[in-house]
């Protein structure tokens, strides 16, 4: 749990500078419909987390994330890799 | 019953709102005459036009018509055909042949479009387990092609050698890799860093396609195009091209000097189930390939041309897409679709046709009044466009 909490800690770090609305932050926030980030902003911020953390979150994986705790899972899933 | 339409009722209404302010609709227009490759007539009316992909004014040379007109009487108006059944006519030969000695290249396969060239040929080499990493502000054409393809698809920012090397460094050493790129990007008409861009891909093993739709005939001594002109296309595996643009044409094609290519004729989709081109097609664009090889004038007045609307136009006031003139297309920046809209509308008022580029065919979410020079626009013709840029500029607000 701790592990978990600490990967939406450092997410929420980098969905910071992107969060111009100031939204509240939790797993199930969608990136699209709460943070209302365009395709330009999510191109910014994915590039943003893969140089964090040195994987590669290709376009098929991007479509299937919606929301925070989503992307939690996958970066979680790609660093273990 | 949900009505499937329902999804486009925001992009409906963002029409009917642009139309309701008086402009006329961009994206409608009709041209009643053509007269030259730099001149129609629209609404009755002459005008220049400075929105074609016509770069090299192939559309009205007297030997490639004679080409057509020949193929015609010869072979037919349709080939009514796949290019692996009924559909390989003796032109299509001759067309491939004029591609293989315009690149000099082993392999040249002929496509019904530039659009099918790319989604046949990305979809089919690049397979489940593969990996195709592409520049973020690639043309639809490639981004389909990945998308009918089973393979990982990896963007990296736009012309950033260092974001290409670092993602190619994050993938699997021993997976199969195609960087896909483009000489020249259409929307803004700026130039690809190829030289670094394949030094790295080289390094990271991958195999390199690029897209030279728009930088054919113009760019490089011999007009094949970036690669050529940067002294790297010897690196590229696969360069794919367009007859709709300095050939003056219409269709596509991918030239290789891979030792299997010729499998591609079984196994490409895109290129087995639809009809060839038809026989005064790949007649006018055979002709006019051969042409294109010897125009070195032609090349240099072009440059002149673009140098000049691009100094031109930003001494005037306007934004450009480009610091400099990179290519033929020299892309105005509009601070909205409204401006944009209203622009095009004076402008061709004025008697002058471009494109207006909008989202998302657009980088960054902008508008963009998009110029395309022809090699046949004379110094008056482009001296004539600043004029009406001036005065529908002006008009609109935007200078």
């Amino acid at each position: 749990m701790t592990d978990r909490s600490e990967m939406f800690d450092r997410l929420k770090g980098l969905i910071e500078p992107f969060n111009k609305k100031g939204t509240e932050v939790g797993e199930a926030t969608t990136f699209a419909g709460d943070l209302e980030w365009d395709s330009l902003t999510v191109m910014d911020f994915v590039a943003d987390v893969e140089d964090s953390f040195d994987i590669i979150i290709s376009m098929n994986l991007q479509a299937e994330i919606e929301n925070v705790g989503q992307l939690v899972d996958a970066v979680t899933k790609l660093t273990a890799a | 019953m949900t009505d499937l339409f329902s999804k486009f009722d925001a992009l409906i209404a963002q029409r009917e709102g642009l139309l309701a302010t008086g402009v006329k609709d961009p994206f409608s227009l009709v041209m009643e005459e053509v007269k030259s490759p730099t001149v129609a007539v629209v609404n009755g009316k002459e005008t220049i036009l400075l929105g074609t992909y016509n770069y090299m004014g192939m559309t009205f040379d007297d030997d490639v018509i004679a080409a057509g007109k020949q193929a015609l009487d010869e072979f037919g108006a349709g080939t009514t055909g796949s290019r692996v059944l009924n559909g390989t006519f003796q032109g299509h030969k001759e067309c491939e042949d004029a591609l293989k000695e315009f690149y000099g290249m082993d392999h040249a396969m002929v496509f019904s479009t530039g659009y099918q060239a790319n989604l046949g040929i990305i979809s089919t080499i690049a397979g489940k387990g593969d990996y195709i990493i592409l520049d973020i502000d690639s043309h639809a054409s490639i981004y389909d092609g990945c998308k009918m393809g089973d393979a990982e698809i990896v963007a990296f920012r736009h012309n950033d050698v260092e974001a290409l090397e670092k993602r190619l460094k994050r993938l699997p050493s021993d997976a199969g890799k195609l960087v896909v790129l483009e000489g020249v990007y259409s929307m803004l008409g700026d130039v690809a860093p190829l030289k670094e861009m394949i030094r790295v891909s080289k390094e990271a093993g991958a195999m390199i396609l690029v897209d030279e739709a728009h930088s054919m005939g113009f760019i490089g001594e011999n007009g094949r195009g970036v690669a050529e002109e940067q002294g790297v296309l010897d690196d590229v595996d696969f360069v794919i091209g367009t007859f709709s643009k300095s050939v003056g044409t219409v269709g596509g094609f991918c030239v290789s000097n891979h030792p299997k290519f010729e499998i591609m004729r079984l196994v490409c989709r895109p290129y087995v189930f639809t009809a060839s081109l038809p026989p005064s097609v790949v007649a006018c664009s055979a002709a006019s390939i051969r042409k294109l090889m010897h125009n070195g004038n032609k090349r240099a007045h072009l440059w002149e041309n673009s140098k000049n609307l691009h100094q031109g136009l930003r001494d005037l006031g306007f934004q450009l897409g480009t610091p400099n003139a990179q290519s033929a297309i020299i892309a105005v920046i509009m601070p909205d679709l409204e401006k944009g809209a209203a622009m095009w509308a004076a402008l061709l008022e004025n008697g002058l046709y471009v494109n207006l580029a909008r989202p998302p065919a657009t980088p960054a979410g902008m508008t963009l009044l998009r110029c395309s020079l022809c090699a046949e626009h004379t110094s008056d013709q482009v001296a004539d466009i600043l004029d009406r840029f001036e005065r529908a500029g002006k008009a609109v607000g935007i200078i």
